[in-house]
């Protein structure tokens, strides 16, 4: 692949990094970044990525545009509402960025098909933008098994958290957080409200580790917990020791087949 | 006795268990959070037997959903 003028100009902030250059930009327009949930987290992710120039985005979400998503899932405009959220999404991306190719799969991911949209255009990276803990698990436990990367995070109030699980080099999310809380047991955003930047905080901070990823520059956030409170403004990396006897990627495990935690049926409608 | 408490220090009169320590240090969630001692998991049926001592760093790490909606 070489650079056409016009990606030159485009992308020259970049090139003009030691850590980027042409050939990084290069694997960059080859990345391929599947971003599940276009929500506070995916939608500002998926603009920094298709801004960048990653060349293959993928987008899931199973939900329609809602007027009160607008307050932070800035991907969504006001005109966006009733609409499929990954529809808004492509629509905005294709407004963005004419490199990049974006894949919608208008659905909520379970046992059953995440395994095919992950390996529908063999992503290199995953980010995990969803709302709800079975998703979190299920999006877990899909790339501990297919040996893919991710980058999961929360947010929630004033609050967020990432961590990016590379296979064999650091603890997935199931080393840290053995299973889903019991539903509702944990606040959600619905119901305990989130500030909007915090979405773009977190999100903005996964699409860096994606970019990281696919350039192979830096370190990841791989074996660390970044933890951000935005009333004390404190950054705090908490590192994260790999669990031996992990039920998903531990020496002797005992999840080798994907399943659904209970669906978040209290989330659908509204 | 000192103990840093999500890195901040946390002043005990006497050791105390790790489930102790989640009432003194307002840990929310105390159910669900998972606790490093040190650097190492601690199991939660391990939160009894568990006792914190000068020096000791602990931290409690929450489930944060969140994102889509």
């Amino acid at each position: 692949m070489s650079l056409s003028n016009e990606q030159l100009e485009r992308y020259s902030r970049h090139i003009i990094l030691k850590q980027v250059g042409g050939k990084g930009q290069e694997k960059i327009l080859s990345g391929k970044v599947l971003v599940i949930g276009t929500g506070g987290l995916g939608a500002p992710a998926a603009m920094y990525l298709a801004a960048a120039g990653v060349g293959t985005i993928g987008l899931v979400d199973f939900d329609v545009v809602d007027l009160s998503n607008l307050q932070r899932q800035i991907i969504h405009q006001s005109q966006d509402v009733g609409k499929a959220k990954v529809d808004s999404g492509r629509e905005t991306i294709a407004a963005m960025n004419p490199d990049v190719k974006v894949y919608t799969y208008n659905e909520l991911v379970t046992a059953a098909n995440i395994k095919d949209i992950i390996r529908d255009q063999e992503y290199d990276f995953i980010l995990d933008g969803t709302d709800n803990f079975p998703a979190k698990f299920l999006i877990n436990d899909a790339c501990v098994m297919l040996r893919k990367p991710f980058s999961h995070a929360g947010i929630i109030r004033f609050q967020g958290q990432t961590m990016t699980y590379v296979p064999d080099a650091g603890p997935c999310y199931r080393c840290v957080f053995r299973e889903p809380p019991p539903k509702d047991a944990v606040p959600t955003c619905r119901q305990a409200g989130v500030l909007g930047v915090m979405g773009g905080i977190l999100g903005t901070l996964q699409a860096t580790e994606a970019l990281k990823y696919i350039l192979g520059v830096g370190e990841l956030l791989t074996g660390y917990l970044l933890t951000y409170d935005a009333l004390s403004m404190t950054f705090r990396k908490v590192k994260l020791p790999r669990s031996g006897d992990c039920a998903v990627c531990g020496e002797h495990p005992s999840i080798t087949q994907l399943f659904d935690y209970e669906k978040p049926t209290c989330e659908f409608g509204k | 006795m000192k103990v840093q408490v999500n890195g901040e220090e946390l002043v005990l009169d006497k050791p105390v268990n790790i489930k102790e320590l989640l009432v003194l240090a307002k840990a929310e969630q105390p159910d669900y959070v998972t606790v490093q001692k040190n650097g190492q998991f601690v199991e939660r049926d391990k939160f009894e037997e568990t006792v914190v001592s000068e020096g000791d760093t602990i931290e409690f790490l929450y489930f944060m959903g969140g994102g889509s909606r």
